[in-house]
């Protein structure tokens, strides 16, 4: 190890300049990693709270045909009861059907959700942000609220009246006026041109439902990790509804949670090919450098695999002193960055991937893991070569090279 | 007691379109405790000698045993042992680790050997003292002279006491006067531990210090001749 060691710095400015390459390398690994992590999530979590929780119930015809006909088997209360004997406590039973909203100038299509304002928000984020007015104050409220965006394009504001207009189960039209109470921000303005807010007793006597309802969302507290919550939301409900993960009810966020997991791997793997050219010239030319001193090693008895050991040793030296820096300077790098990035000037394209305008970049363990291992696994598999060459020399002619 | 014996040895090199004969059926046997100089020309066959005794080199034809164990079929690996354990070497130039003190150096092929650091240190320093480099045991190679090169390369050949040291021109690159207290020391511990040296040397002054003088030329011993008592 001390020889090693010392070979390392026989030639200061190789092995600074390589340290610096592996430095760097690491940095880029794990900072651009961390950026592209803390987009994905925030879409993730963004996505995930903007309505389905981790794991949703539905009727399972409802996938298919989003209507009012479609609705869970069990009613508010019944679910309420099966859910908490389940151990579960963050869901929502919202309904929520397709609908138009009138105000006295415009006309749009909407979702409408007939919430219970204080389970949504143990669950979804949309529709918490409210800007302006007041949020719903229960179940039987009998406001809306409505997208900033969407008021502006309907013209109405908080007082006003707008007209809400869905089908009853028996395919007649269902409508209520409704009172503006609140207008609400979301991170996607697409959230706020979708969504209102009712009452979920109200829109429920508004399209003559009884207690029943369109969709249960339940959160579980890791998104990565609902395969428990789901097994617990499935024996809770009643067969003949369908219990999804969010990884299948929106393929595009599961889809991409798995992207991204490749993605990692794949830009970590292309940096350290960037890198291995000059962290196997260096060896080379280290192994070149000392043909005689490996050939009198080898005369006074060391053994060729020692010879190729002794290779390794520094190079694995090089690269983990390389990965410690890389690694110190990319914590160093984000932990200022952690109240975020602005980066609203590119937001609004950002938007069409469900990103929000700020930035927050995420270091996650595995993937500074995996940095690590990466360079460290193909670092050593990028030495052997030389290392394989020095311990091949034939000692009296190592010894009289010139 | 043979230390060495060497039978029917042939080497040729290929050197351009032309075949050069380093060893040419050498036969040759020495006793242990035996101090040898081999003298040759350049190109006489002397160095290729010396590695094919010391397992470096691998004969065309003829066998060569060392300490009893014959040697010329044996594999890098066992090779590798056998120079660890049994031979000591000193060569020309280029005889140190350079990043290694006089000390490391020195410690270098007990460490190797699997020797306990607390040994190593006690046996290195006092090797170091007898050939007489005693406070200069942290210095790197390029921090002494040739001479003090040459004898740490000579305390890093003798620490494991060694039955056999091989030395290829040890005294090349020294002054007379280095060289004179190099060849004492070979002798006095061919005298106190009756390691057996074989030398390759062109030098008359080394020569003289020999107890045998193989004379070679173009890969043949011509003349063997014994100097004084073994």
């Amino acid at each position: 190890m001390t020889l090693a060691w010392r070979n390392l710095w026989r030639n200061h400015r190789r092995t600074i300049i390589m340290l610096a390459a592996i430095s760097i390398g690491a940095w880029a690994m794990i900072f651009m990693t961390s950026l592209m992590r803390g987009m994905v999530n925030e879409m993730l979590r963004d996505g995930i709270r903007a309505l389905p929780g981790h794991v949703q119930v539905h009727n399972s015809q409802y996938r298919d045909d989003p209507s009012v006909n479609n609705l869970v088997s069990m009613t508010s209360a019944e679910i309420e009861g099966a859910l908490a004997g389940a151990g579960v406590y963050r869901f929502t039973a919202r309904v929520r059907v397709p609908g138009i909203i009138s105000s006295e100038r415009e006309s749009r299509g909407v979702t409408l959700l007939g919430v219970d304002p204080l389970q949504e928000a143990s669950v979804s984020a949309v529709g918490s942000n409210v800007v302006e007015g007041r949020n719903l104050e229960g179940p039987d409220d009998g406001g809306v609220v409505l997208g900033r965006k969407l008021a502006e394009k309907l013209e109405t504001e908080v007082g006003k009246r707008v007209v809400l207009m869905s089908q009853d189960p028996d395919n007649e039209v269902a409508d209520r006026g409704y009172r503006v109470v609140g207008l609400f921000e979301a991170n996607l303005a697409a959230h706020e041109e979708a969504f209102v807010f009712a009452g979920r007793e109200t829109v429920q006597k508004m399209l003559r439902i009884d207690d029943r309802v369109s969709e249960v969302a339940v959160a579980g507290d890791d998104y990565r990790v609902v395969d428990a919550l789901l097994a617990r939301v499935r024996a809770a409900m009643n067969d003949e509804d369908e219990v999804l993960p969010w990884t299948e009810l929106d393929s595009y966020l599961g889809t991409m949670l798995g992207v991204m997991d490749g993605f990692v791997l794949v830009w970590v793997v292309v940096i350290f090919l960037a890198l291995s050219f000059g962290l196997v010239n260096t060896l080379v030319m280290a192994v070149f450098e000392r043909v005689r001193e490996i050939g009198l090693m080898l005369a006074l008895g060391m053994r060729p695999s020692s010879i190729l050991g002794q290779i390794i040793v520094e190079s694995v030296l090089l690269l983990a002193l390389g990965l410690v820096i890389g690694n110190a300077l990319a914590f160093a790098s984000v932990i200022p960055l952690q109240d975020g990035i602005d980066i609203s000037i590119v937001a609004e394209g950002m938007e069409m991937f469900g990103a929000s305008s700020i930035l927050y970049p995420e270091i996650e363990l595995g993937d500074v893991i995996l940095a690590n291992v990466v360079v460290l696994v193909l670092g050593f598999l990028a030495s052997l070569s030389p290392a394989w060459r020095a311990s091949r020399y034939e000692p009296v002619e190592a010894i009289t090279k010139v | 007691m043979t230390a060495v014996r060497c039978i029917d040895l042939c080497k040729t090199y290929r050197q351009g379109d032309q075949d050069i004969k380093a060893l040419d059926h050498v036969d040759i046997e020495i006793t242990q405790g035996g101090f040898v100089c081999l003298s040759a020309p350049s190109g006489g066959g002397k160095t290729t000698l010396l590695n094919a005794i010391g397992g470096l080199d691998i004969p065309d034809s003829g066998e060569v045993w060392v300490a009893g164990q014959r040697i010329d079929n044996l594999s890098k690996g066992d090779l590798a042992a056998l120079r660890l354990k049994e031979i000591g070497f000193v060569f020309q130039a280029y005889n140190l680790i350079p990043v290694l003190t006089a000390r490391e150096n020195v410690e270098f092929v007990m460490q190797v050997q699997g020797v306990a650091p607390a040994d190593r240190l006690q046996k290195s320093k006092a090797i170091l003292e007898e050939v007489g480099l005693q406070g200069l045991e942290d210095r790197r190679p390029a921090e002494m002279s040739g001479g003090q090169q040459q004898r740490v390369a000579v305390a890093r050949a003798i620490v494991s006491r060694p039955a056999l040291v091989l030395a290829d021109e040890p005294t090349a690159n020294l002054d007379s006067k280095t060289s004179d207290g190099l060849m004492e020391l070979f002798v006095e511990l061919n005298e106190n531990h009756n390691t057996t040296f074989i030398i390759a040397t062109h030098d008359q002054r080394v020569m003289a210090y020999a107890k045998r003088l193989i004379k070679m030329l173009d890969g043949r011993i011509v003349d063997d001749i014994e100097q004084r008592a073994a």
